[in-house]
């Protein structure tokens, strides 16, 4: 009852309960946390507006990006990472939803920014019902924590248009 | 260096009836990890409803060895979640962010576009040939939870089989020799 190998499982067992007890309360501090984020996105221009020859609707655009997302950090995260995506409706299609823009926070320090930048991905539909659209800019974020339960929510902004004719 | 001296009486004295429960015991343990395992598939509504992060295509948020816990509802698949998907004819299965969904106005069926974080393209390239998106039926399930460096056992055990045997080995010897 008292030989080193015993010893040994009792220690090891103790001590991956506790880990995994830490583990858990570390992860449900972060509910304690309440967020107040806040976000607003610019169209600053629609560089070009054209069909494909496959036959979808393609545009690239320019978009002043400004957030302040510092209520989202607590002791336990790890990066937060975020994404713009316009989110719209065709006749084919009851949801679109095209990311445009993403990046990755790693600290609360660099949570507040500003950022002026053409889209990353290419906005493309499935079809070509774009012309004239409205649509919502939504950022989402997704808290990735160091250790437990993911977040993530978004802010949608309405009213953006393309316009009615390619360019 | 007595104890070597023990385990040899031992393994000589051994008797059937304490060979048999022992090796109910076992039959015991390993089946009730199996009926947890199962339990935890019915739960989650996943096939694997815990998987070992294997490649840097999720980096800085999951790294080689983390493991994820999977969770799959009937909510519909929305662009930012992170998945579990699996291409035709690879069977391992790969984690990474959804960023284009297109779901249809009749059927409410969704086509899915996904990308690692640390990729710098999107996925197309590994889906199956002339396959442009993912549907529903690839996807396994979604990630909710995390925990970092577990993972490396499974990681160390796949790559270097002989650990495994090793390991086995002596749980096996440890399993016989004991006195309980």
């Amino acid at each position: 009852m008292h030989s080193f190998g015993y010893r040994l499982n009792a220690l090891l067992t103790f001590s991956v309960t506790i880990l995994a007890l830490m583990c858990a309360i570390a992860s449900l501090s972060d509910n304690l946390n309440t967020p107040s984020p806040s976000a607003e996105i610019q169209i600053m221009n629609i560089n070009w507006f054209q069909k494909q020859p496959q036959g979808n609707d393609e545009v690239s655009l320019t978009m002043n990006i400004s957030a302040d997302l510092q209520s989202l950090f607590t002791w336990n995260t790890k990066q937060v990472f975020i994404f713009v995506a316009a989110e719209y409706e065709t006749p084919k299609n009851s949801l679109n939803q095209v990311s445009l823009w993403d990046a990755i926070i790693p600290a609360k320090e660099h949570a507040k920014f500003w950022i002026h930048t053409s889209n990353k991905y290419r906005f493309v539909d499935q079809g070509n019902s774009l012309r004239g659209k409205e649509f919502n800019l939504t950022l989402h974020w997704h808290v990735m924590p160091k250790t437990g339960k993911m977040f993530a929510d978004k802010i949608v902004m309405t009213g953006y248009n393309l316009p009615e004719e390619y360019r | 260096m007595s104890w070597i001296g023990d385990t040899v009486d031992s393994i000589k004295s051994i008797q059937i009836r304490q060979l048999l429960t022992q090796g109910v015991s076992l039959g015991m343990i390993v089946t009730s990890a199996l009926i947890i395992w199962k339990a935890l598939m019915c739960i989650t509504g996943s096939e694997s409803p815990v998987v070992v992060v294997l490649s840097e295509s999720m980096e800085p948020g999951f790294k080689r060895g983390d493991i994820l816990f999977l969770h799959m509802s009937k909510e519909p698949i929305r662009a930012g979640e992170i998945v579990v998907f699996n291409v035709d004819g690879r069977e391992i299965p790969i984690v990474h962010r959804v960023i284009k969904v297109h779901e249809r106005q009749d059927t409410g069926e969704v086509d899915v576009l996904t990308k690692g974080d640390n990729n710098p393209g999107d996925d197309r390239l590994l889906y199956a040939q002339g396959q442009h998106w993912l549907q529903r039926q690839h996807i396994m399930g979604r990630a909710v939870g995390f925990l970092p460096y577990v993972g490396w056992v499974t990681i160390i055990m796949t790559e270097k089989p002989i650990i495994k045997y090793i390991l086995i080995g002596a749980l096996g010897l440890l399993v016989i020799t004991s006195k309980d």
